[in-house]
């Protein structure tokens, strides 16, 4: 697939496949179209040129008598549904508490009844560590916190894919770690992820699939452990030596 | 400071330091003192105040109607206002030029004419048409066309009946606020991150609902101030209905009996107060509109956390 911003052309042709169950990560350099490409998955941008499917249906668009028609507002957020997303800034709605985040999603979109979506709610912000923190506002919350009440806000849609866009680039480096449990549990439950990070170490350990990414494109993907200690491109070599 | 060790040294002493003097602030608070004892001095002793003159006219039923009319002129053009601003401003800001360039021109218009050209133009709209109907457009044209001698109306009613005295007012003043009220708004819904409204549609929320439930929430944070200042101005703007005319209007009422009475300042200086007392009377609304969307924003304690927080503390005393 290639995306473009008016006359930049920020992903010139990924070819990426994530299995169901799969945890994949990519890195890069900033500017590269990590996050590009991961929010084009969800239609947050659309995209211009070839095809992206999830769970075998095209994001964004409908095939129709050999013609592609772009969907409906009601259409993609029905695809959105199936799909969580965790933020680099975490975007939790400051005017509700935690539980109220959680329970916004589920009872407003999916019409779930609030006594069993504040259960629901509950037992993930548990699952999350935030019990105790339920009726906090998000400015009352610690940054590792509200990433970790983001996280529980996207599992309460029971999303069959999850999309991290660097979900511990804006914390403190006390608090990355809390998040990456969280995250290392999701993927010990076998759900399927993508995660555009800069944590080498969760990637090696948790990842299933790496993807280098530069300059629009995919430099090297593979098995992590592989990827990390035997780079077979010199851009990939130099990346790493930088970070590691 | 830990009590098991003897080793550590005393803790410094507490410092007892001469502050600063301000002898500034006694030397403006001497002026201000003269000034306001000039003050009093003046309206204790000139008798053009007539100050039981005033306390015994200021309070007659025709003049409390007159707060009721204003105050429920004031409540009533807001509450449209709004409702139209916010119409208005999600016109502004939608991505179809028509509908955005529609309600540029609304704002547009009804921003440039005072609102006395428009009370009195509206309370005039009788003469315009006699009778005013609703239904399908051009259809007694369309009628004609087709050799029919028929229309196809709604609903209708008399300029005359309509466009006068309360109703007029309220139409003119509502119209006028709607305009301001949008730029207002549409402020208010841009302050909000562009992430949130991202948030709520990678959740797979609807545009409207992500407006509704998301984005005016916390619009309304910013909304709020200036609508205080719009409704005191709107308090204050119910003394043109006398362009309509409204006469029973507060300030209509109190001038009337200053006119009548030839006693112009007492009654003068009654419809200041009354003003002040509802604008304050406003203030205190907002006062708590402004606690209530808040949320989320200061340090104050919700319900739930106090709860919470006291059945720990009375955990811990067992």
């Amino acid at each position: 697939m290639r995306k473009s911003f008016g006359h930049v052309e920020v992903l010139k042709g990924i070819d990426l496949t994530v299995a169901p169950r799969e945890v994949m990560c990519i890195v890069g350099p900033s500017g590269s179209g990590k996050s590009t490409f991961l929010r084009c998955i969800n239609h947050l941008e659309r995209v211009d040129a070839g095809r992206l499917s999830v769970n075998g249906h095209l994001v964004g668009y409908r095939e129709k008598g050999g013609r592609l028609h772009e969907l409906r507002d009601s259409e993609v957020a029905a695809q959105r549904r199936e799909i969580g997303m965790v933020f680099q800034r975490f975007n939790l709605f400051p005017h509700m508490t935690a539980l109220e985040n959680v329970v916004e999603a589920p009872i407003q979109v999916k019409g779930v009844g609030k006594a069993e979506a504040r259960e629901r709610g509950a037992a993930l912000l548990e699952r999350v560590g935030l019990a105790d923190r339920m009726h906090n506002y998000p400015n009352q919350l610690s940054g590792g916190q509200q990433q970790r009440v983001a996280i529980a806000r996207a599992l309460a849609m029971e999303p069959m894919l999850m999309l991290f866009d660097e979900p511990t680039s804006a914390l403190d480096p006390e608090l990355v770690g809390e998040v990456l449990d969280v995250m290392r549990g999701l993927a010990a439950d076998g759900m399927t992820m993508v995660v555009v990070t800069h944590e080498m170490g969760f990637a090696r350990e948790v990842g299933d699939t790496l993807v280098f990414m530069d300059d629009g494109a995919v430099v090297e993907a593979g098995d992590p452990r592989q990827v990390l200690t035997d780079p077979q491109h010199e851009r990939t070599r130099a990346f790493l030596s930088k970070v590691l | 400071m830990s009590p098991d060790s003897s080793t550590t040294p005393a803790p410094p002493e507490q410092i007892r330091a001469v502050p600063v003097r301000h002898p500034g602030r006694w030397i403006a608070a001497a002026v201000i003192a003269v000034l306001a004892a000039m003050f009093v001095h003046m309206l204790v002793t000139n008798p053009v105040f007539q100050w039981d003159f005033m306390v015994d006219n200021m309070f007659s039923d025709a003049v409390l109607r007159g707060a009721r009319t204003t105050l429920i002129m004031t409540v009533l053009a807001m509450v449209i206002g709004v409702l139209l601003g916010i119409l208005l401003a999600v016109m502004r800001l939608s991505a179809n030029p028509i509908v955005s360039g529609a309600a540029w021109v609304y704002i547009w218009f009804f921003r440039a004419i005072p609102r006395i050209v428009l009370l009195f133009f509206v309370a005039n709209l009788g003469a315009l048409y006699a009778r005013y109907e609703f239904g399908f457009p051009f259809d007694q044209q369309l009628m004609d066309l087709f050799g029919f001698e028929a229309d196809w109306r709604l609903f209708g009613f008399d300029g005359n009946e309509i466009f006068v005295g309360f109703t007029a007012g309220l139409i003119g003043l509502a119209l006028s606020e709607g305009a301001y009220m949008a730029e207002i708004v549409r402020a208010g819904i841009q302050s909000v991150d562009p992430g949130q409204a991202e948030a709520a549609h990678a959740l797979g929320m609807s545009r409207g609902k992500t407006m509704r439930r998301i984005v005016l929430p916390q619009a309304m944070r910013v909304i709020i101030p200036p609508t205080g200042n719009e409704t005191i101005a709107m308090l204050k703007d119910t003394a043109l209905l006398i362009a309509v005319p409204v006469t029973t209007e507060l300030n209509f009422q109190l001038r009337a009996i200053g006119s009548r009475t030839f006693q112009v300042i007492p009654m003068a200086v009654a419809s200041i107060l009354w003003y002040l007392a509802l604008a304050s009377l406003l203030m205190v609304g907002q006062y708590f509109l402004e606690r209530r969307f808040s949320r989320g924003f200061g340090n104050r304690e919700t319900r739930q956390q106090r709860a919470a927080r006291r059945a720990r503390d009375v955990g811990s005393t067992h």
